[in-house]
This record gives structure tokens, C-alpha cells and sequence, in this order.
């Protein structure tokens, strides 16, 4: 997946070392900008890791972060191409929290046979999200009332047909094993386990737990895949654009920015490979963040969302059907807020009335952390993601810490506005 | 019998890359209507802006001498302050508020803060009546017409003690009716002493109720004309004086067959709905032809335009319109571009760039199609035709990644002409292309259009400054209040001509 969008203006043509170096550190200064929402959150991870004295990285903690934090992600992906479209949607967490509450109902409660079935359960879900979405769209689309607006009335709705379903106050469950999957389970190990170092054995002959190493290989094999095809595409399409005569950034820079990110990836992979291998929610993740990044780098109607953001009138005079394309954003967005709701329910085993409660909030934060622009028309997938991670990490770690529920929420907001001014004062010293 | 209130002196003022007003002189007798006239972009908005303090003091070279004075403005605030209020030709009325609550908008009559809304109401009468407005002091801006929003206008710069009112194309959107009152509202201002300038196109109008005239044309004094002097042609000649010289590339011109015709076009407005604003419409434009659209402010000109282009303006429209003589379907943006007609606007800032993009992703945005297949991007293919074009338009920038926000005017038309020629269009509607860029930048956009007629494309050009018609077209249709007035070769085409059949048609229309 190629990440380098607007290089720096300069030709790759540097003929003496004095120049040549100019250009590797102005490319640099222009990367560490781009780069330094990542940056931020290996600086949060290893403070957090310090202060907790080395829990955030364990394998068991790095699982749970995953399955906590990964409806926010999901989520985030649809709010990404919302915000960026000029608009918002406050209504994800309710919708999250009623589809979560409509699954329970067919799969627990409702006599519906073969469609009580968790796939089929899930899949009407994802429909019923994207119509919501739909119905929400349509009254932003074509009769341009303010989304903040629609979405408010979809936010007070769904969480009230969320709560009339599951019948007042209580909730419903447990929700079958297979369905919990999606959230607490991990991929089977076809390829088999592999011990590098036997556990050790007390003198009662019994194994003391988490002792010894054994490799989850399956997740080993996945992630080396997925590090090699991340350094395949970075390298072509460095080659492809140098054969094209178009040159991006220093040599050095392509290769140490690759080394880091790969090291990184293989580390992670290597700590759920000694533990029980990839959460399938994080596979699922995984695929559709690339996705998401695809859609908005490479493909027209990216581009036509960005447009639109930018300058709505310039997009539709230029031939785009910005109606239409507003509709498809929000039918997006219902169809992930679906998937978070089910991501939710799957991971408490049951259906709650407060199933997602606030979390719109999450995901909007999320969002901003990761640079979009309130107006519209700025914005990347990876930075949405790198945001939800931040505040994941930070929920994660100030638990752990001890730190109060009220005074996270303080620490979270203060987060927010500073990523903010952060991004504002460096677009004015641009 | 009559002292001077008001004399500017040698007047200068420069944007960037341009210079808007060079030594001007005015100078204005106390209790006078003293009119300004001159073609778009002459200077006469800027000139007004300099005086109200708009471009404060130390922005621009001269003198301004008011009531003896020399003065140095800071702001309006200053200049009102000295009884000095312009009324813009867009009015600066807040619509949800009452007309009292607009007169005294940031002057309300308050005791500690509190509004005694009696008094702003009582006096808020009194000055409608002055002005002949008979209307609640408590009715909304918004139910009122623009004729009687003009007035509120008028009284609300009352309410501030004025000495010299200013009026900037103030019958602009009014009707004929409304015109004649407020003229007459004007000359009973004089006979109770008040000094006015006028600043106005419709030398009718100034015939009827100034004592002087001031020609200012390419931001420059021509000269001022005392009452018993001023008549219609004196005035326009004195207006477009001007001679052609080789400001425009040369062209042979290679016309073929018709290829784009309009017919019985006619248009609504989008609010108002009785109003009519294109009037039947007919238009034809042949292969390898450049045909320009002439036309005051206001005539309908982007209107027309617009409303042609996936119906973006306008309801109720009716009519038809012929690509290559088969009826065309031109009812969505996308349809048009799809059917080979673009229309590059007047405004391209609002309507033409996304200008926190950069120039690459600006330049095939009306035909991504063209640089992908499957709904995939090639990167590579969009790179080549973004450089392919910055070289072909001569977009200065240091590459196709600068965002087009950063861009002068001139390289930001670039883009957006770009943008269309990557479409391809068979027809292209050019809306004011070269309004507000510089004279190098012009002549490349000219030599641009000049090859787009010769690879054989129907060009319609819309602009409001006539020397450029004259140098670039080969015909003219002249656009007064939603109809077409006239139409001539460009060869037979005068200023003069074009001016005449505007003014004519300005009894005509109503």
C-alpha cells in the first residue's frame, strides 16, 4: 500500500552533496509532518509502556487494546469520508447500539429458524445499517438539511428503538459462540504451533503458565506476508514513478521510513504470535483499512468526495453528481456504524441499552486527531485510524495507570484540542 | 455661489501586478450631483472604496481634501464619522432584522447598553418618510422589495448625519419605476442642499439629474463635464476612446458549419419566481467560430450562460438547444460535459477551483474517466496530463503539486481553462476570462482561445470589457436585461455601436 501522496516539490536531479543534502533534509521536515501522528503515538505507547511498567505491550493487553478500541476504527473509516465530504454524523453510536440490539433480538429471541443463523443475522444487519444510512443521506443530499441536524434526530431515534427493542432497561443474551467470535476470537492455526523454547515444569510436574515460548505460525506467516507486500508496493511504485521521472524522496528516507515501519509491524506480530495469534477483528480491520486507503488515494470516487469538500460548487460544476455521492457517504457510514454495533455486541456476549453510548464522540475525536479539517476536503484514512489508536492507547494505559474515569476524559479532551492547534499552527507557518 | 466639499488629488492606488488608478483627479461642488461613469473595471468602484476609507489611508498615493481638510481614513468608520456614506451596489442589509433594527445596526440609540427601541422606532418613521417609504419601521428586511431595501439604504445613511452621499449603481437591480423615484428622491435631496455622486453605467439616468460628469476609463480622469455639455454620445465617446492596438494575437479566422445553436431560450428566477430573467433566447455558434456575448453588469450574461450548462441557474427554463443540428440534453453538469459543452466560470475562486487542492487533481477533475479505468486511478497517466497541460496553458508554478489557493489569478485561470480543454469540449463558454488578471496573462489566455477556434471548437466568449470583444471575436451578440439587442460582425462592431444598442435597448426592455 503506497502512503507517499503529495512529495516535495524539488526534481531528484541534486547534483552536489551540498544540494543533495538540502533536499534529504527539507524532504525530511515535509515527512516529519506527515509522519508525526505516528510518531505521537510510539511516543504515547512508550510513555505508557514506561508508566505501567511494561503491561501495555504484553501480548494479552495488546489483544484486549485491539478488541476494545476496534468499533472505533471501523467507525472512524466511514466519519473519515464523512468529515471530508464537509459534513458529520452524530448518529453512529445510536445506530451501533440498535443494530447491536436488532442482532440480539434475531439471533436470541425472535423464532426466525435458518435466519436466526449468525452470518445471515449479521449480513441483514450490514443492509439495515446502509439503509439507515440511506434515509439519513437522503434528507442531507436532496433537501440540504444540515447534517449536524438529521443526524441529532438519528442519534435521539435510534438510541430510543435500540432501548423499545430490548424492552426497557434490560438486555438481552448470551449471544452465540460463533457470533462472539468476530470480536474475542482469533484466527485458527492451520499451519500449527511452533515451540521455541518448551515451557518450564515444576517440581509437581505441572507447567507454569506463560512460561516458555511458543509461535502462533499462522499469524507469523500472515504478518511476514503483509510486511514483505507493504515493502513490494513501496518499492515499485518508488521505481515506477523514478521511470517516469518522477522523484519523491531521498533514497535513505524511503528505506529507513520502510525498515521502521516493517520492524514495527513484526514486532506486534511477534507479540500475538506468542500469545494466541491475530484477533480476527483485527484481520478484519486490517482489510478494511487498506480498502478505505485504496478507495480515497486511487480511486474516482476518492477523489470526487475530496472535491466536494473542498468546494462543493467547483465539483458540481465540474460534472459531479455531488447529490448522489453525499447519499453513498452516509450509506457507507450506516453500513460500518452497523458493523461496529455487531463488533460491540460480540465482544459483551450480549445486547445492552447503552451498547455504544457516547461513542460517536470517540469517533468524531478520532478524526480530528488525525488531521481532517472541520471544513472539508482534508483528511487521510491512516491519520483517522492512528487517531482512534491515540485514544485507544491512552484509554488503555491510563486504566491500567489507575487513573480515574473523569480525569480520562479531561486528558482525552485536553489531547483533542492540542492535536488541533497543533495542525492549525502548522498549516499557518506553511 | 457654490464652494468645492470634496476634491481628491492625483489619486493612485496599485494591487499587486496591477495598477487600478493612476493620478486620478475629482472634484466635487458642494450641494451637486456630480456623476461618475465608465465601463467595468474602469476604476470607479476602486475610486469610491479609496474615498470611503474602504483602503485605508497610506494604501494608496494622493490627496483627499473633504470640507477644507485634508483627511487620512482609517476605515469607513472614520469617513462616516465625517459624513461621508456610501451605499454599495450589493446592499448591506441584514435580512431576518426589522428596518429599524437595520438603520440603527451598530448606532442603536441605547441608555447603558440597553436599546430604548422607541426612540430608534420614531425616528426610524421620520426617516422613512423623508425617503418616501411607507412601510412599519418594524417589517422585515426580507419582505420588502429591492426598491424599498434601496430606500432603507438611503435612510439609514441619513441617520448618520450625511454631507455627501454616495451611490453606487443604485438602480442596478431596481425597475424602471423604482429607478424614476429614486431619481427624483435624489434631485429633492439637492434642492435641500445635499451633495451626491452618482456612480452609474446608465447614461440616461445621468443625463436626467447631473450637473457634471467625471469620465474615468482605464483608471485614469478622461474629463469632467459641465451640465450644459453632457449628452449620450459625448459621454460614450469619452467612455471608449480608446484605440486597438496589438493587444490581441492574430488570427484567421476558419469558420465552418453551424454546430451549437440555442433557441427560444428562457429563464426564471430561482427566488423570485415571476421574474423573468432571459428573455427567448436565440444563439448560434459555427465550428472554428468565437462568438462574444457584450453587455452591462446585470444583463444576464452569466445568467444565460449558466442556465445553458445543466440548467446550474434558474427554474423554468425553457427552449432548445442543437449540437451539430440533432437536439441536446443538457439538463445535468454531467450530461453537458458529457454531450462536449463546458463552461469555464466568471468566478473561479467560488465556482471554478478546489483551492486546497493542488493543480494536478484541479486539472482532471471534469474528466477523471479520462486518467482511470474501473474507477482506478493511474497515477502515472494523471501526472503526465497535469504537466501536459501546465505546459500547454503556461501554468507558473513550481510543479503540479502547489495548491491552486497559492496561485496569482492569472495562473488559476490557467488551471481552470485546463481543466475544460482536458475535457475535451466541442463547445466551450468562456465567463469573463481574463477578469481581474494582468495584461501578460490575458494575451496568453487570448492566444490559448485563438488556437481552440483554429483546431476547429465553437467558442462563446462573455465579457464586459469591449475592446476585447472587438480583438478577439468574430461576431457579437450585445445582452440587455435578459435579451439580446443586437448582433454584428465583429469587423462592422464599433464601442460605440455596442454601447448604443445597449442603451437603446434600455427602453426597449421595459
Amino acid at each position: 500500500m503506497s502512503t507517499d501522496s503529495a512529495p516535495a516539490p524539488q526534481s531528484g536531479t541534486a547534483e552536489d552533496v551540498k544540494q543533495g543534502s538540502r533536499v534529504a533534509v527539507s524532504a525530511l521536515t515535509t515527512n516529519l509532518r506527515e509522519y508525526g501522528l505516528i510518531i505521537a503515538l510510539i511516543v504515547i505507547m512508550l510513555f505508557f509502556q514506561y508508566t505501567t511498567s511494561g503491561t501495555l505491550f504484553k501480548p494479552v493487553n495488546l489483544s484486549n487494546l485491539v478488541q476494545q478500541n476496534s468499533f472505533i476504527i471501523v467507525m472512524a473509516l466511514g466519519m473519515l469520508l464523512v468529515i471530508v465530504a464537509g459534513y458529520i454524523d452524530l448518529s453512529v453510536g445510536s445506530v451501533a447500539g440498535f443494530i447491536g440490539a436488532l442482532a440480539a433480538m434475531m439471533m436470541v429471541i425472535w423464532p426466525l429458524g435458518i435466519f436466526s443463523n449468525p452470518l445471515v443475522v449479521s449480513i441483514v444487519c450490514l443492509i439495515v445499517g446502509g439503509l439507515i444510512g440511506a434515509a439519513q443521506g437522503y434528507w442531507i443530499a436532496y433537501h440540504r438539511i444540515p447534517s449536524f441536524i438529521v443526524t441529532l434526530a438519528g442519534m435521539l431515534i435510534f438510541r430510543g428503538i435500540c432501548q423499545a427493542l430490548l424492552g426497557g432497561g434490560s438486555s438481552v443474551g448470551p449471544l452465540p459462540d460463533s457470533f462472539k467470535a468476530l470480536s474475542s476470537g482469533f484466527i485458527p492455526d492451520v499451519i500449527g504451533p511452533l515451540t521455541l523454547i518448551p515451557p518450564t515444569v515444576n517440581a509437581a510436574g505441572k507447567t507454569i503458565l506463560g512460561s516458555g515460548l511458543t509461535l502462533h505460525m499462522t499469524t507469523v506467516v500472515l504478518g511476514l506476508i503483509a510486511v514483505l507486500a507493504y515493502a513490494y508496493f513501496g518499492f515499485r511504485t518508488r521505481r515506477k514513478r523514478e521511470l517516469h521521472g518522477y522523484e519523491a524522496e531521498p533514497f535513505t528516507l524511503f528505506v529507513i521510513k520502510t525498515l521502521v515501519g516493517s520492524a514495527l509491524a513484526l514486532f506486534l506480530v511477534f507479540q500475538f504470535a506468542t500469545y494466541r495469534g491475530l484477533p480476527i477483528v483485527l484481520l478484519v480491520m486490517g482489510v478494511l483499512i487498506s480498502l478505505f486507503v485504496f478507495v480515497t488515494k486511487r480511486m474516482t470516487i476518492g477523489r470526487r468526495i475530496y472535491a466536494m469538500g473542498g468546494n462543493a460548487k467547483a465539483a458540481q460544476l465540474s460534472g459531479i453528481n455531488t447529490e448522489r455521492l453525499t447519499l453513498w457517504v452516509f450509506v457507507n457510514m450506516g453500513v460500518l456504524s452497523a458493523l461496529g454495533g455487531l463488533i460491540i455486541a460480540a465482544r459483551l456476549g450480549q445486547a445492552v441499552p447503552a451498547a455504544g453510548l457516547g461513542s460517536e464522540l470517540d469517533v468524531i475525536a478520532a478524526v480530528f486527531i488525525g488531521g481532517a479539517s472541520a471544513m472539508g476536503g482534508v483528511g487521510q484514512v491512516i491519520g483517522a485510524v492512528v487517531g482512534g489508536f491515540i485514544m485507544g492507547v491512552m484509554n488503555n494505559g491510563m486504566s491500567i495507570m489507575g487513573v480515574n474515569v473523569d480525569w480520562q476524559q479531561v486528558v482525552k479532551g485536553l489531547v483533542l484540542l492540542g492535536a488541533v492547534i497543533f495542525d492549525v499552527y502548522n498549516k499557518n507557518k506553511a | 455661489m457654490t464652494s468645492t466639499i470634496l476634491e481628491m488629488r492625483d489619486i493612485t492606488k496599485t494591487f499587486p501586478g496591477v495598477k487600478a488608478l493612476s493620478n486620478v483627479n475629482l472634484s466635487v461642488e458642494e450641494g451637486e450631483i456630480h456623476a461618475v461613469v465608465g465601463e467595468n473595471g474602469a476604476g470607479k468602484s476602486t475610486l469610491m472604496k479609496v474615498l470611503s476609507g474602504v483602503y485605508p489611508s497610506g494604501t494608496y498615493d494622493g490627496q483627499i481634501i473633504f470640507q477644507g481638510q485634508e483627511c487620512h481614513f482609517k476605515g469607513i468608520h472614520d469617513s462616516e464619522h465625517k459624513g461621508i456614506v456610501i451605499i454599495h451596489q450589493e446592499l448591506a442589509l441584514v435580512p431576518m432584522l426589522s428596518i429599524a433594527e437595520n438603520i440603527f445596526l451598530g448606532n442603536e440609540r441605547a441608555r447603558h447598553g440597553v436599546i430604548d427601541w422607541d426612540a430608534n422606532e420614531a425616528r426610524t418613521a421620520e426617516l422613512l418618510k423623508k425617503v418616501g417609504l411607507r412601510e412599519d419601521p418594524k417589517t422585515l428586511i426580507t419582505h420588502i422589495g429591492v426598491g424599498k431595501q434601496q430606500l432603507v439604504e438611503i435612510a439609514k445613511a441619513l441617520s448618520k448625519e450625511v454631507k455627501l452621499l454616495i451611490l453606487d449603481e443604485p438602480t442596478a437591480s431596481l425597475s424602471e419605476k423604482d429607478s424614476q423615484a429614486l431619481l427624483d428622491l435624489l434631485l429633492e435631496f439637492k434642492r435641500q442642499g445635499m451633495t451626491s455622486i452618482l456612480i452609474s453605467h446608465k447614461l440616461n439616468e445621468v443625463n436626467r439629474v447631473a450637473d457634471k460628469v467625471t469620465v474615468i476609463r482605464d483608471g485614469r480622469t478622461i474629463e469632467t463635464l459641465p451640465r450644459k455639455e453632457i449628452s449620450e454620445d459625448r459621454i460614450i465617446t469619452s467612455m471608449v476612446g480608446r484605440s486597438l492596438d496589438d493587444r490581441y494575437p492574430p488570427r484567421e479566422p476558419n469558420i465552418g458549419d453551424v454546430i451549437f445553436e440555442v433557441k427560444d431560450w428562457s429563464v426564471y428566477h430561482p427566488i423570485h419566481a415571476e421574474r423573468q430573467v432571459i428573455k427567448s433566447i436565440d444563439l448560434k455558434v459555427r465550428k472554428g467560430e468565437v462568438v462574444g456575448i457584450a453587455g452591462l453588469m446585470g444583463a444576464g450574461r452569466t445568467e444565460f450562460a449558466m442556465s445553458l450548462f445543466g440548467r446550474s441557474y434558474g427554474r423554468r427554463i425553457s427552449g432548445e438547444v442543437l449540437l451539430n443540428g440533432k437536439p441536446v440534453d443538457l439538463s445535468t453538469v454531467g450530461k453537458a460535459v458529457q454531450n462536449g459543452v463546458a463552461y469555464v466560470t466568471e468566478d473561479r475562486k467560488t465556482y471554478g477551483l478546489n483551492l486546497i487542492d493542488h493543480i494536478k487533481h484541479n486539472v482532471t477533475l471534469a474528466n477523471l474517466g479520462g486518467v482511470s479505468s474501473g474507477g482506478v486511478i493511474d497515477d502515472m497517466r494523471e501526472m503526465s496530463v497535469a504537466n501536459d497541460y501546465r505546459k500547454k496553458t503556461n501554468i507558473r508554478a513550481s510543479s503540479v503539486y502547489q495548491l491552486t489557493g497559492n496561485l496569482s489569478g492569472g495562473n488559476q485561470q490557467k488551471v481552470v481553462l485546463s481543466k475544460w480543454l482536458f475535457a475535451d469540449p466541442e463547445v466551450l463558454i468562456l465567463d469573463e476570462p481574463t477578469r481581474g488578471i494582468d495584461v501578460g496573462a490575458k494575451y496568453e489566455i487570448y492566444t490559448i482561445i485563438a488556437r481552440l477556434a483554429a483546431e476547429g471548437k465553437a467558442i462563446i466568449v462573455i465579457s464586459s470589457e469591449m475592446p476585447e470583444l472587438l480583438g478577439i471575436t468574430d461576431r457579437i451578440y450585445v445582452m440587455n436585461e435578459g435579451r439580446i439587442v443586437g448582433e454584428m460582425a465583429a469587423s462592422d462592431a464599433s464601442q460605440e455601436k455596442i454601447m448604443r444598442a445597449i442603451v437603446r435597448g434600455e427602453g426597449k426592455a421595459s
